[in-house]
């Protein structure tokens, strides 16, 4: 049962435990106790919106910045990660495969601040060894939720 | 000038147009409306079979089937039919892939009913059935199904329903637009009473794939001394998500397959070919796709049946399609006026039970063929709706 409501609470976590419980076809108590034992094995972290940046704010900037950084010895990169983590702008850090090591994703209020984040507060972290900013030009598509959903439903208003 | 009224027979301008497309246009004169009126799918069609489609037309495969449609798509038809509904059909002389479980339905109607037949219609159900009847020459000869009896076609009122005349009978299971379904011991009574009768069955299971809780469809031609008086309307419509491609199938005693066979030939030739080589795929490939689809529905079918009892709008629990077929008559508004405010205070479209037969009065059709998130919202818009009318 957790599975699938983990599946559901994913899509939409505002779905009430009534709503959850007809979907389930289990008791609204169930459900409670499905969603507590999730939140207690650290399964789900927390709940938040899928917030379309641009029309929430006209300014707002989102870059992706990836690092190359040298790992501490004992260490790895937790390190560094956590040092990273610790700053408000920062929307997610990840340790990746490939070519680059960390990944950051940051939303600021302007072009300029995020640049000065990037040249100021990572740059010139120890272990780091370069960074590369991308900024996000369009969003599409989020967390299986799409933007700007216009032409999404083509079938007709009505049909036998 | 040229007498169009001579021209056109008069059963013909008798036809009514459905009660759903009346609907239809008021809906599309208001603004912004959310729907839950539509009969197909809001999936699409599983990606392997639309590649499928894609890679045949790349090969230029774009000429003509064989009238009965590829021999490939048949046999492997009969293999799905035979493990779905445990019935053997042989794929060359007792299938024809047709455009759309429509045409199939068609096809039988033509192939069997005569000036003077009678053909039993239980209802509600789907809006096709009685004109093609009535165009045939026939009489549409409606048996009303009540929810007291779960929406299912009863034994006894089809005994009563029988006469000399009867030649064939309709048999809507999983039905639209109510969700019952026949199981196994209601079509054994049903089967008892035609049983050494010389009536056929004509089984429209288009949504036989979409039958929820334990046990799964049970096809009238798997029982005993059913075969050979069943013509088994599918397709892939509703289970693959391919309304759009047109392409259904008709599966029955080889005597009447041949004889509508030989109208498919004259008036469609063969079905869409590249429709025809998706198909296989969707039977070949997509069983995870459908499976999924499936659990979906059930998982909407449950949120908005208990949305409907929850305000005061009782809901018997349907079991198969993806519709759900409420009971307003506690708002002392008929359907066609319950569904007319509704959309003109709160924008929501749900289809009137009256447009799939007089038994329907009292009653909406809701499909449940929409996101999670279009359904509740529309769910509440309609709880709004009925506190503001004092209900």
């Amino acid at each position: 049962m957790n599975k699938k409501l983990l599946a559901l609470l994913k899509q939409n976590a505002r779905l009430t435990n009534a709503e959850l419980s007809a979907m389930l076809g289990v008791s609204e108590q169930e459900v409670a106790a499905g969603i507590k034992q999730l939140e207690d094995e650290g399964i789900i972290i927390g709940y938040s919106a899928i917030v379309n940046e641009e029309k929430a704010d006209d300014n707002a900037v989102t870059a992706i910045i990836e690092l190359k950084v040298t790992p501490f010895k004992d260490r790895g990169f937790d390190d560094l990660a956590h040092t990273i983590m610790q700053y408000e702008e920062v929307d997610s850090v990840f340790l990746l495969s490939g070519a680059n090591d960390l990944s950051i994703t940051i939303t600021g209020t302007s072009l300029r601040k995020v640049a000065l984040f990037v040249s100021e507060r990572l740059a010139v972290l120890d272990g780091v060894l370069s960074t590369t900013t991308h900024f996000v030009l369009r969003r599409y598509k989020e967390k299986n939720h799409v933007f700007n959903e216009e032409h999404s439903d083509e079938r007709s208003l009505v049909s036998p | 000038m040229i007498n169009y009224d001579e021209i056109i027979p008069q059963k013909i301008r008798d036809i009514q147009p459905s009660g759903i497309r009346k609907f239809f246009d008021i809906a599309q004169q208001v603004e912004g409306v959310i729907s839950l009126s539509v009969g197909e799918p809001d999936f699409k069609t599983p990606w392997a079979a639309r590649k499928e489609a894609i890679t045949v037309l790349e090969k230029g495969r774009t000429a003509y089937t064989a009238n009965a449609g590829l021999a490939q798509l048949r046999t492997e038809i009969s293999k799905y039919l035979n493990n779905f509904i445990h019935v053997d059909y042989d794929p060359t002389s007792e299938m024809i892939v047709t455009v759309g479980g429509s045409e199939a339905l068609d096809l039988a109607m033509r192939a069997m009913v005569q000036p003077g037949d009678e053909v039993l219609v239980p209802e509600p159900s789907f809006v096709c059935y009685s004109p093609i009847i009535t165009v045939c020459g026939g009489t549409p000869v409606p048996i009303v199904m009540t929810v007291e009896d779960r929406f299912i076609l009863r034994a006894d009122a089809l005994k009563a329903a029988i006469t000399p005349k009867t030649k064939a009978l309709i048999l809507p299971f999983p039905n639209n637009p109510t969700g019952s379904v026949m199981r196994r011991g209601d079509l054994e009574k049903v089967a008892e009473v035609l049983r050494g009768t010389n009536i056929m069955v004509i089984s429209d299971e288009i949504y036989s794939e979409m039958t929820y809780g334990g046990e799964k469809h049970v096809s009238i031609a798997s029982l005993d001394g059913m075969r050979e008086r069943t013509i088994v309307v599918n397709g892939f419509s509703k289970t693959y998500a391919m309304t759009g491609w047109r392409l259904g199938y008709c599966a029955g005693p080889q005597p009447v397959i041949k004889q509508m066979l030989k109208l498919h030939q004259y008036c469609i030739m063969s079905s869409p070919t590249v429709s025809q080589y998706a198909a296989i795929t969707a039977l070949t490939s997509c069983r995870e796709d459908v499976d999924h689809m499936i659990e979906e529905y059930d998982m909407r079918r449950r949120l908005v049946v208990k949305g409907f009892n929850d305000m005061g709008l009782t809901c018997f629990e349907p079991e198969g399609a993806f519709y759900v077929f409420p009971c307003i008559k506690s708002t002392g508004m008929t359907s066609a006026e319950f569904c007319e405010k509704l959309i003109y205070s709160k924008k929501v479209a749900v289809v009137p039970g009256s447009a799939f037969g007089a038994s329907g009065e009292g009653y909406v059709r809701v499909s449940y063929a929409y996101s999670v998130q279009h359904i509740t919202t529309a769910l509440s818009r309609i709880r709004e709706f009925l506190e503001e009318m004092g209900h």
